[in-house]
């Protein structure tokens, strides 16, 4: 017999995603053990927002599966969605922080009417939050007033202030000016170090090899190759990833 | 020169019309903040039903607002008034004038409100449905709040419109303002009540548009 295996904190099932007669997602299946963050590469097109997307049902998949803690995300009524939504934390290329409230209270919103917790707890937990990202002075500010990096930290501080248990990343860094990225990206390194389980869509390849437990690539709706950073980056086996990766260096250089 | 001073602002005119022109102004007060109210609440309706995904909901909205801001306001109200107790309804002035802004304004604050919730980012619906806000909360702690900041001159232009357009309800003989002035004016012979009239619109509208223009300045200033 062998050892039961540990729940995965995120399972996605034979994914299927079509935009009408394109097919974006085929069948796609990704485990995310607990703690583990996942780092998804591949190019334009590929899938891999519709992918994150899918995960907290912001895209409605066309087939397939997606468990979060072994909850199921589909199938389930509005309700338990929204309920099921909170353990799913997404952080957006755009922060989207809500213009018209200060910084505390984009920290509060969803932790009061979602959450419903008391307003003395929501306060305390956003203050929790925003420290942990560097930005407690910032708690009475307007995003408006905030740089782009300073307004991405305080998004996922948003995201984490709701304790969920998956955190999904899509091009957090790629709206920043460079000299803003490195804050962002040792936030997502103290959240790694803290024990989060994470899929982050980037092109900081540096912080794949650094920071990534498995590294995926995806081509053409599909996951092409996945293992660890240095088979990945030393070690690719596909044409196809052997090419995107010499584009990505080109690019970089 | 005299004979235009005599027949437009005659003070003594103006002071014997003052106690009738301040019970009409009194009424006009009243019917504005029953239609701005009846407006605003239903043009908000109205224009989150036509923001809506669900093309069953959205095209009736659409058809509604469209038809209601084509029929000239005054022929809207003259077909309740004289068309209701036709169908076995009698209503008093008053209430023929509200439901005739009521139609008419839904459908022009619905057309602002609308255009104001298609002004906020899809990124932002996103993030709080993503953040497992309910629909609903959405709307109300996401959207709206930014969709009513980004048409506030709007909104409040079209208050001053109602305003006036309130002076309407003279053809239906409810005892406003302007209804009023006329009876003064029939009376004495004199225009000078219904620039006296004017002049109270005036002195209530004034800061209003100011304050509008104020806005509008300060919106393209910062875009
Ligand atoms: N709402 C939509 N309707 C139609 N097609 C869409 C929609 N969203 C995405 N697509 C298509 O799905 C494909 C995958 O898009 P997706 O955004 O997931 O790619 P991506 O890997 O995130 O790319 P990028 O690196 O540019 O962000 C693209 O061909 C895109 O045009
Ligand atoms: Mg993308």
């Amino acid at each position: 017999m062998s050892a039961p295996q540990p729940l995965p904190t995120l399972e996605i099932t034979a994914l299927e995603k079509r935009f009408g007669d394109t097919q974006v997602l085929r069948s796609i299946d990704l485990k995310v053990a607990n703690g583990e963050l996942v780092f998804v590469i591949g190019p334009s097109g590929s899938g891999k927002s519709t992918m994150l997307r899918c995960c907290n049902r912001l895209e409605e998949p066309t087939s397939g599966a997606i468990h979060v803690n072994g909850k199921p995300m589909l199938g389930i009524t509005r309700r338990d969605l929204d309920r099921m939504r909170l353990q799913v934390g997404m952080v957006f290329q755009g922060f989207f922080l809500y213009p018209h409230l200060s910084v505390l209270k984009n920290v509060t919103l969803a932790q009061r009417k979602a959450l419903k917790r008391p307003a003395a707890e929501a306060d305390a937990r956003a203050l929790e939050m925003l420290d942990k990202v560097g930005l407690k002075h910032k708690a009475s500010a307007m995003p408006g007033e905030l740089s782009g990096g300073q307004q991405q930290r305080v998004a996922i501080a948003r995201a984490l202030a709701l304790d969920p248990k998956v955190m999904l990343f899509d091009e957090p860094t790629s709206a920043l000016d460079p000299e803003l990225v490195g804050s962002v990206l040792k936030v997502m390194r103290d959240l790694r170090e803290g024990g989060m389980t994470m899929i982050v869509v980037s092109h900081e390849m540096q912080f794949a090899r650094e920071a990534a437990d498995r590294v995926v690539f995806m081509d053409g709706g599909v996951i092409v190759e996945q293992g660890t950073p240095s088979e990945i980056f030393g070690n690719p086996r596909s044409e196809r990833l052997r090419a995107f990766l010499s584009r990505v260096s080109g690019e970089a250089a | 020169m005299d004979t235009i001073i005599n027949a437009f602002f005659n003070i003594d005119i103006m002071r014997q019309a003052a106690p009738l022109l301040l019970k009409g102004a009194w009424v006009t007060l009243q019917l504005c903040a029953v239609v701005i109210v009846l407006g605003i609440s239903g043009g908000l309706t109205l224009g989150l039903l036509a923001s809506s995904k669900n093309a069953a909901v959205r095209l009736p909205a659409f058809l509604f607002i469209d038809f209601f801001r084509a029929i000239p306001p005054l022929i809207l109200l003259i077909l309740i008034y004289a068309g209701l107790p036709f169908i076995g309804i009698r209503v008093p002035p008053f209430v023929a004038v509200c439901i005739a802004f009521l139609l008419n304004n839904s459908a022009y604050f619905a057309e602002i409100f609308r255009s104001g919730i298609k002004s906020v980012s899809r990124g932002q619906t996103e993030a709080a449905r993503a953040s497992g806000l309910s629909p609903a909360q959405t709307q109300a702690f996401v959207i709206l709040p930014q969709a009513v900041r980004n048409v506030l001159p709007d909104l409040l232009s079209n208050v001053v419109e109602i305003v006036k357009l309130t002076s309407i309800a003279s053809v239906v003989s409810l005892t406003e303002l302007l209804y009023s002035a006329n009876m003064a004016r029939a009376v004495t012979y004199n225009s000078s009540p219904l620039v006296m009239a004017a002049l109270m619109y005036l002195v209530v509208l004034w800061p209003l548009v100011r304050v509008i223009s104020r806005f509008q300045r300060g919106l393209s200033i910062s875009s």
